[in-house]
C-alpha cells in the first residue's frame, strides 16, 4: 500500500497495464512527454517509447477514429480526452462506430480493447466548457461501457478492468478529486468489477445513489441527516452502463426512499433512468417519491457554480422532503 | 529520450524567405493522371512496361466479370422485391479490383460499400455474399446490416459501416496497430487500404484520418475513388481545388492520380503506393477517377439529375471491356471460353440467389448478442420479456415466434 491521489493511481494502473500488455498504446491530446494537462500520463512516455505513449493532433474524431481502428486490430488503445466537454466531435466515432463495432461485424471485429479516459465534471470554476458531465448521451447508446471512480483506490482497479474488459469502456475522471482524493491504494494490479454497484455506507431509512464525485456530496449529506437521527445507506453505482438494480433495489426494498444524485441537468440525465427503474422495481415499498438532485437545465454557469451545483444542502433538503412526505 | 524535438523551427515550416508579395496559386499543383491504357485495350506507346502477370491478370478479369454479373442479376433482385436494397459497382470495377490485387492477402482493406469486388478478389464464396444480401442465418454480419454491408475477418475486410468517412481515421489506427505488431515481431509491415468516395472526403474524418496517419506515419493507403456523383451532387458542388488528390500535399503526404479505368495503370499505382506504405511506414493517398456508372444505390434515380446522354457518353469507357480487349490481344483470354463462363456464372448467381432466400432467418437470440461480449443482465430480462410477448401474439411475429416454440 502506498498513500496516492487519484492521479498518482491512474497513473499506476497505467504503468501495470502497459507493462503487462505489450500491444498497447496511451494517446491523446498532450499525453506524450508533458504527461497530460493533469499529469495523469506522466513518466510513461519515458518509460515505454515514443510509438506507445504519444501525442496527437487536435482532432477529437480523429483521436477515437484512430482508436477505434488500432483496437480492433487487437491493440489496446488507451485514448485521452483532454475534458470531457471536448468529446462530441468524436460522438460519431462513439456512437456510430465504437458501441456497433461488434454487432453490425456478427462478432468478426470488435473494439473491447478500447477504454476512453475524459476528464469530467464541475466545482473547478470551469465555466461552460470545463465542467459537464456528458455520461447521459453515451448511456444512452447500447455498446459501450460507462464507468466512474470515485475515489483514488477506485480509479486503480476499475481503470485496469476497464482495460482488461472485452468491450469498450469510457473511463470518467472526477477531476475535482484528481489531487483532492488521496488515501492507500495497493502498488500491484487489482481489479474491481465493472458492473458491481458498492454500498460505502450501511442505513435504514433511505438510500443515497451516485457515481463518481458526486458519491461523497451524498456522504456528507448523509453526516448532517446522522445528526438529524436520519440513518442514510449510501451506494456508489460505479459503473452506470450496465448498472447494478439489484444492489440498489435491494437497498430501497429495505430503505423505502431514494434520492439519486448527479452532477449533470436534470431532464433526461441518467438519475431518471434509474428513477424510472426503481419504481419499478420497488413500486409497493416506496414510502415517497424518488428525488432526483441535479444540475439545473442550463449550460454549466461559472459565477454561479455554487448555486447551480447539486451541493451536500440541496441533497440534505431532498432528504428531509423524502423521509417527511 | 530528449525533452521535445528541435527548437530551431517551432512553426514546422519551410524557412525559406521572400521580398516578393504575391499569392501562392490555388492551383500551384497541376496533377496529371496517370494512364496505360488506351480506350481500345492498348498500351499507350509512351507507357511504362507492365508488371501484371498472366494470372493475376485473368484473375483481376474474372472477378470483374463475376461482380459485374452479380450486381446486375442483385438488382434485378431488388427490382423484383426479393431484396431490399443493393448498390453496384459499375464503372469502378477496375479500380476496386486492380487495387486489392496489388495487396498482400494480410493487408487490411476498409471499405466504404461499393467495393464488393475487392471482396470477392480476396475469395469471398457466393453462398455468404447472397447470406448477406437475404439477412439469413447464414450471414457473418448475422442478418444486422442491409444489404452490401460485407465483412470477414477470414478475409481482412473490415465491415461495412453506413456512415461516410468514419473508417478513415480508423484505417490509419489499424496501419499503425499493424506497424507497431511488426516492430514488437521483427517482421515487415502489413498495410492498410481505406477506399472512400470524393463526397466522403469533404467529412471531417477525411482531415481527422489523414492527418493522424501522416503525422503518426501509419502504414495506410488512402484509396479516393473519384467517380463524380456523391448520390446526386456532382463532384463541382462538392470542392473547389484539383480533385482530392492535392490534399495530400497538405497533409505531408505523397499522392498519386491514377485513371480509374485503367487496370493497369490501377495495379502499378497501388503497387508502388503498397511499397512505399511498408518500407518508409508512411501513408500514401492515391486519387482513382472514374465515373460511377450506377445509381448511388437501388433507391436512386440519376434521371433527376444527369442526362441520359451523359451517362451513354461514360458508358462506352468501360473498365471490363477496356481490360478484356487488352487480354485478348496477349492471347491470355479466349472469347468464346469468356462468353461461355459468362452463362456459367449468371447459372451460379441465381442458383445461390434461389437457395439463399430460403434459408431461414438468423435466430431470434442474435437480436441480443454482441452489443457486449457477454449478455449483461437487463439486455436479458429484456429478451426474455419479448419471447413472451412474442409467444402471445404469434403471427404478428411469424419468421421468429414458430422457432421459439421449437426451442421450449
Amino acid at each position: 500500500m502506498a498513500k496516492m491521489n487519484m492521479l498518482q493511481a491512474i497513473n499506476s494502473a497505467l504503468m501495470l497495464s502497459m507493462e503487462e500488455h505489450e500491444k498497447s498504446c496511451v494517446f491523446g491530446e498532450d499525453v506524450g512527454y508533458f504527461g497530460g494537462v493533469f499529469r495523469a500520463t506522466s513518466g510513461l512516455q519515458e518509460k515505454f517509447g515514443k510509438s506507445r505513449v504519444f501525442n496527437t493532433p487536435l482532432v477529437e474524431q480523429g483521436i477515437i477514429g484512430f482508436a477505434n481502428g488500432l483496437a480492433a486490430q487487437g491493440v489496446k488503445a488507451i485514448a485521452e480526452i483532454q475534458f470531457a466537454d471536448y468529446i462530441f466531435p468524436a460522438f460519431d466515432q462513439i456512437v456510430n462506430e465504437t458501441a456497433k463495432f461488434r454487432y453490425r461485424s456478427g462478432n468478426e471485429f470488435n473494439v473491447g480493447n478500447l477504454v476512453i479516459r475524459t476528464p469530467y465534471g464541475g466545482g473547478i470554476a470551469g465555466g461552460l466548457y470545463h465542467s459537464q458531465s456528458p455520461e447521459a448521451y453515451f448511456a444512452h447508446t447500447p455498446g459501450v461501457k460507462i464507468v466512474f471512480p470515485r475515489n483514488a483506490y477506485q480509479a486503480k482497479g476499475l481503470l485496469m478492468s476497464s482495460i482488461e474488459a472485452n468491450d469498450p469502456v469510457i473511463f470518467f475522471e472526477p477531476k475535482r478529486l484528481y489531487r483532492a482524493s488521496v488515501g492507500e491504494v495497493p502498488e500491484d494490479k487489482y481489479l474491481i468489477p465493472l458492473d458491481k454497484a458498492e454500498v460505502v455506507q450501511q442505513g435504514e431509512d433511505i438510500t443515497l445513489l451516485a457515481w463518481g464525485a458526486q458519491v461523497e456530496i451524498m456522504e456528507k449529506a448523509a453526516e448532517m441527516a446522522k445528526k438529524d437521527n436520519i440513518s442514510c445507506e449510501v451506494i456508489d453505482l460505479r459503473t452506470i452502463v450496465p448498472w447494478d438494480v439489484e444492489t440498489v433495489a435491494n437497498s430501497v426494498l429495505k430503505t423505502g426512499r431514494l434520492v439519486v444524485s448527479q452532477e449533470a441537468p436534470l431532464t433526461g440525465g441518467f438519475a431518471s433512468e434509474i428513477a424510472a427503474t426503481i419504481q419499478q422495481e420497488c413500486f409497493l415499498h416506496l414510502e415517497s417519491p424518488i428525488e432526483r438532485v441535479c444540475g439545473l437545465d442550463t449550460p454549466y454557469p461559472l459565477a454561479h457554480e455554487k448555486e447551480y451545483m447539486a451541493d451536500h444542502l440541496k441533497v440534505y433538503e431532498a432528504i428531509k422532503r423524502s423521509v417527511n412526505y | 529520450m530528449s525533452k521535445t524535438q528541435s527548437v530551431d523551427n517551432p512553426n514546422n515550416i519551410n524557412t525559406s524567405d521572400t521580398f516578393t508579395l504575391d499569392f501562392v496559386s490555388e492551383n500551384a499543383l497541376s496533377i496529371p493522371s496517370f494512364k496505360m491504357l488506351n480506350a481500345d485495350g492498348e498500351m499507350y506507346p509512351e507507357a511504362q512496361k507492365s508488371s501484371l502477370d498472366k494470372t493475376t491478370a485473368l484473375k483481376i478479369y474474372e472477378t470483374m466479370r463475376f461482380i459485374r454479373i452479380l450486381d446486375e442479376r442483385m438488382l434485378a433482385a431488388q427490382r423484383q422485391g426479393r431484396i431490399s436494397f443493393y448498390m453496384q459497382c459499375l464503372g469502378e470495377e477496375a479500380s476496386i479490383t486492380a487495387s486489392t490485387a496489388a495487396l498482400d492477402d494480410q493487408d487490411m482493406i476498409f471499405a466504404q460499400y461499393r467495393e464488393q469486388a475487392a471482396l470477392a478478389y480476396r475469395g469471398f464464396p457466393l453462398d455468404l455474399f447472397m447470406s448477406q444480401n437475404f439477412s439469413n442465418k447464414d450471414d457473418l454480419g448475422k442478418g444486422r446490416q442491409m444489404p452490401i454491408h460485407y465483412g470477414s475477418n477470414k478475409h481482412n475486410y473490415m465491415t461495412i459501416s453506413s456512415p461516410l468517412g468514419t473508417q478513415i481515421p480508423q484505417a490509419a489506427g489499424y496501419a499503425y496497430g499493424q506497424k507497431l505488431e511488426a516492430s514488437i515481431q521483427n517482421k515487415e509491415t502489413n498495410c492498410t487500404i481505406c477506399y472512400f468516395g470524393e463526397g466522403a472526403a469533404s467529412e471531417g474524418d477525411f482531415h481527422a484520418g489523414l492527418n493522424m496517419a501522416a503525422v503518426h506515419n501509419a502504414p495506410v493507403i488512402f484509396f479516393a475513388r473519384n467517380n463524380g456523383y456523391a448520390i446526386s451532387t456532382p463532384a463541382s458542388e462538392q470542392f473547389k481545388g484539383d480533385g482530392i488528390a492535392c490534399r495530400a500535399v497538405g497533409y505531408g503526404m505523397k499522392a498519386i492520380r491514377v485513371d480509374g479505368v485503367d487496370t493497369l495503370a490501377v495495379y502499378e499505382a497501388v503497387k508502388l503506393a503498397r511499397e512505399h506504405a511498408v518500407k518508409h511506414n508512411e501513408p500514401v493517398l492515391i486519387e482513382s477517377i472514374a465515373y460511377r456508372l450506377a445509381a448511388h444505390s437501388s433507391s436512386d434515380d440519376p434521371s433527376g439529375y444527369r442526362s441520359k446522354d451523359e451517362e451513354e457518353n461514360f458508358r462506352a469507357n468501360c473498365p471490363v471491356a477496356r481490360f478484356r480487349a487488352y487480354l485478348v490481344k496477349q492471347g491470355w483470354l479466349d472469347e468464346s471460353e469468356d462468353e461461355a463462363a459468362k452463362e456459367q456464372i449468371r447459372k451460379q448467381v441465381l442458383d445461390a440467389l434461389k437457395a439463399a432466400e430460403h434459408v431461414e432467418k438468423p435466430e431470434l437470440s442474435e437480436l441480443v448478442t454482441d452489443v457486449y461480449d457477454d449478455i449483461p443482465n437487463h439486455l436479458q430480462q429484456q429478451y426474455e420479456a419479448l419471447k413472451q410477448h412474442i409467444l402471445k401474439y404469434p403471427d404478428a411475429y411469424p419468421v421468429t415466434s414458430s422457432r421459439i416454440e421449437e426451442q421450449q
